[in-house]
């Protein structure tokens, strides 16, 4: 019964979101106030609605209910109920119905703290995000119904895939669709300034947090997505331009690009359409994983669901929010005149080579994950794209990207100069070189890529030092601590996310290079050596656990006085008859130790492989920081204020044609 | 009974990455097979370079590869003969020739266009005009708001 309501809530739900759509906007075209206002019931009604469905489904997969197609599909009386939970949204329907919560939650949000909008902008807004809502809910409705019932149910459902059964990808997608979703919200607020024909600074300051915190759930489901590869997969990877990851990145990448040009809108009133056409992208980015997910049309590592026809679903609501946004877009931009004036050198010029940057390298991303698709339809090629060109193509972008990060984030706004501005930097730069060549030496013979990841990281680390330094003006050390520590949050979010983003950049660049790795096989009681530790293989045991069995190797690592005891396990699944590695791993500040076990040998011997990887932790530790520097800004007093949005309300809304 | 023939059943498939009997002696030329492998894509499986597969025709390849190096072959011999057999597909990394160089070059192409485009905005940008001034009745008419 449950089920059923939830089915039909569901329903409901999408009927909700048309009347969000149709009747707002046409209020808000015809300044009618009693259809505007309809907006804001309207979104909270379809977030609550879409909620009851959404829990009806997680009822039915808590209580094992093995009537409904999904739950026998997806799960296991076995199974442990984290995994019940999270077998929820580990499947095509159910994803997807998480997919138009968050998107409804989001609209609620706008309906709830968009008391400062203007009325008619935030109609416009409501009623583009219940459209995206009509969309994604339509084909849940019409093509993915989660809440199918089967005439004969069986005994037990057929479990979830074993590599999904893990608490770093229980939480991986709902973060990607917070990300993905929180895009949508931006897209909704540039069309609406579309439609209204206004954008100005106070439009830039709605628009950025909603895009920030889009932008720190990406780099959360994104860390924990590749945390969950390098520790599941057993052989230590972390990201492997897989068309899903691209698919995840690119909008990251947009995202990251709009923030900073957000900025720009805010505080200088320029770059206006330019952001405009990065909000519609990010989201177009975001439509288009969707589709490469979902449809299978390029293959992976973890698509699920594969089915032509949901893709043809997909790139119709692909083509349609994007035709019309561009469309509108190009009708519309010219009306957006820029109003701030700067010289090429100024902070205004650097966030516009920031955004160059970080779009081109988005676009190779772009390129690289589409052409197997496009060689074989155009030139019948059948040829694969894989890591080792994103690695050439890629790459340099980032490194361009860090090398001109604290120039362009020491540079006054409106007017620099170069040499001004490079004076404080001098000190970053030797230390930074002068580090990196004593890496060069210390290592000889091993690639560039160690000492070039470090004087990056290194680079950006002083820079940002020197930046908060001078940011607290003159005086004794202790009045510029005092100083230093009452920068408004914002300055903060800015010094501790690139900080973030230098600590991602040498995990990576160590790790890559300085990865000791041994394969051998190895009797119970042997002991070998690998790069100064003595490893032991103790025992290995056979068990099982609550839905599998396993063989446990007990191996201890020992190095002057420290010892550990590692637990590398090999599983089977049986009912979904998958085998999975569980590597164990010792993790430290300086170095992971990363033990894997592996097939029986004919001599009663095991397999065993152990790799000593310096830094791995601070990849996602990175991302942490980085995050928690979006966090930062988005605290920022002025968000919570929206100071200058009371004054602009009352100024009528001029349409441009 | 029934289920431990399942669990060797299951545990006879599935193979891991590079195995010990594989490894080559001689580490210069393990570490050049290791090099191959890495930009080498198992056919069977998805995305994934057959130094990390566990699949057998992964293994296949690793072994072939071995062998032809052991047998004297470049780098780039080693590539086309596999190249010869299996296809352009097997290659993860795109030669850089014919219609793939478009792929190549999408990147910088790109770049110079935006560069071009920013250089284009920002020379506007600096010759652009300030805010006009109001005009003396505006400013009468805005002081009349502002005093009421």
């Amino acid at each position: 019964m449950i089920v059923e309501l939830g089915h039909f809530t569901l329903i409901l739900a999408l009927m909700v979101a048309i009347v969000q759509t149709v009747v707002p906007m046409i209020g808000a075209h015809k300044g009618w106030s009693g259809w505007m206002a309809l907006a804001e019931p309207a979104a909270k009604t379809q977030a609550l609605l879409i909620a009851f469905s959404f829990g009806a489904l997680t009822y039915a997969f808590v209580t094992s209910d093995f009537s409904v197609r999904l739950v026998v599909l997806n799960s296991h009386t076995l199974k442990p109920m984290l995994y019940k939970v999270s077998g929820v949204w580990g499947n095509h329907e159910g994803s997807l119905l998480l997919w138009c919560l968050i998107l409804a939650i989001f609209g609620a949000c706008a309906a709830w703290f968009g008391g400062n909008l203007p009325t008619s902008l935030r109609a416009r807004v409501l009623a583009v995000q219940g459209s995206i809502g009509v969309a994604f809910l339509s084909f849940l409705v019409f093509t993915s119904n989660p809440f199918l019932r089967l005439e004969v149910p069986p005994f037990n459902g057929q479990d979830l895939n074993p590599l999904l059964q893990d608490p770093g990808l229980a939480f991986h997608p709902p973060f990607l669709y917070l990300g993905y979703v929180g895009l949508s919200m931006t897209f909704s607020f540039a069309i609406a300034a579309l439609l209204e024909g206004r954008v100005d600074a106070a439009w830039g300051r709605w628009v950025r947090p909603w895009t920030l915190a889009a932008w720190v759930f990406l780099t959360i489901g994104i860390a924990l997505g590749s945390w969950w590869a390098y520790y599941e997969l057993g052989w230590g990877g972390f990201w492997f331009w897989d068309p899903v990851e691209n698919a995840s990145f690119m909008p990251w990448l947009i995202s990251a690009a709009l923030l900073h040009s957000a900025i720009v809108v805010e505080k200088r009133e320029a770059l206006k359409a330019w952001t405009i056409l990065l909000a519609i992208l990010a989201f177009g980015f975001s439509l288009i994983g969707t589709f490469i997910v979902r449809s299978g049309v390029l293959t992976s590592v973890h698509a699920f669901a594969n089915d032509p026809e949901r893709g043809v679903y997909i790139l119709l609501i692909l083509a349609f929010f994007m035709g019309g946004a561009l469309t509108l877009f190009a009708a519309r931009a010219g009306a957006m005149e820029a109003k701030g004036v700067f010289s090429t050198v100024s902070r205004e010029s650097a966030l516009v080579a920031n955004n160059i940057l970080l779009t081109v390298a988005c676009f190779v991303v772009f390129v690289g994950t589409m052409w197997p698709l496009v060689a074989e339809l155009l030139f019948d090629r059948k040829l694969s794209v894989g890591a080792p060109f994103f690695d050439a193509a890629f790459s340099p972008f980032m490194v361009a990207l860090a090398a001109i990060l604290p120039f362009g984030a020491l540079m006054p706004w409106k007017r620099a100069k170069a040499a001004k501005t490079a004076r404080p930097l001098w000190g970053a730069l030797l230390l930074s070189v002068a580090s990196g060549a004593l890496v060069w030496t210390m290592q000889t013979g091993r690639s560039f890529l160690a000492p070039i990841g470090l004087v990056l990281a290194v680079w950006i680390v002083f820079g940002v030092l020197a930046d908060l330094w001078l940011r607290s003006g003159r005086g004794t050390v202790a009045d510029k601590l005092g100083r230093m520590a009452r920068l408004p949050r914002a300055d903060w979010g800015k010094s501790v996310a690139h900080t973030g983003f230098a600590v991602t950049i040498f995990g990576i660049c160590a790790m890559t290079a300085w990865t000791t790795e041994d394969i051998r096989v190895a009797q119970v009681g042997e002991s070998f050596k690998v790069s100064g530790y003595t490893v032991t293989l103790d025992d290995v045991t056979q068990g099982r656990g609550p839905n599998y069995f396993t063989t446990m190797a007990t191996i201890s690592l020992e190095k002057g006085g420290f010892s550990t005891v590692l637990q590398p396990e090999k599983r089977v699944y049986p009912v979904a008859r998958m085998p999975t590695t569980e590597a164990a791993i010792e993790n430290g500040v300086w170095r992971d130790l990363y033990v894997v076990i592996g097939d029986p040998q004919d001599n009663q011997g095991w397999t065993i492989r152990t790799f000593v990887k310096p830094f791995a932790n601070w990849i996602w530790a990175g991302c942490i920081i980085m995050a928690f520097g979006g966090g930062l800004s988005l605290s920022d007093r002025r968000h919570r204020v929206a100071a200058g949005a009371t004054q602009r309300q009352r100024s009528p809304a001029v349409p441009a044609e | 009974m029934k289920r431990l023939a399942l669990i060797l059943l299951l545990w006879a498939a599935p193979l891991w990455a590079v195995e010990p009997d594989e490894v080559l002696d001689d580490p210069v030329l393990e570490q050049r097979a290791r090099d191959l492998s890495k930009g080498l894509r198992c056919l069977v499986c998805r995305n994934e370079h057959i130094d990390a597969s566990d699949a057998d025709l992964a293994r296949d390849l690793r072994l072939l590869v071995r062998e032809r190096l052991v047998d004297g072959d470049t780098d780039a011999e080693v590539l086309d003969f596999v190249v010869d057999r299996y296809g352009e597909f097997v290659l993860l990394n795109p030669p850089a020739s014919g219609s793939t160089l478009i792929l190549w070059l999408a990147g910088p192409a790109m770049l110079i266009v935006a560069g071009a485009g920013a250089a284009l905005y920002l020379r506007g940008r600096r010759n652009g005009r300030e805010p006009e001034k109001l005009s003396a009745t505006e400013q009468a008419e805005l002081d009349k708001i502002i005093r009421s």
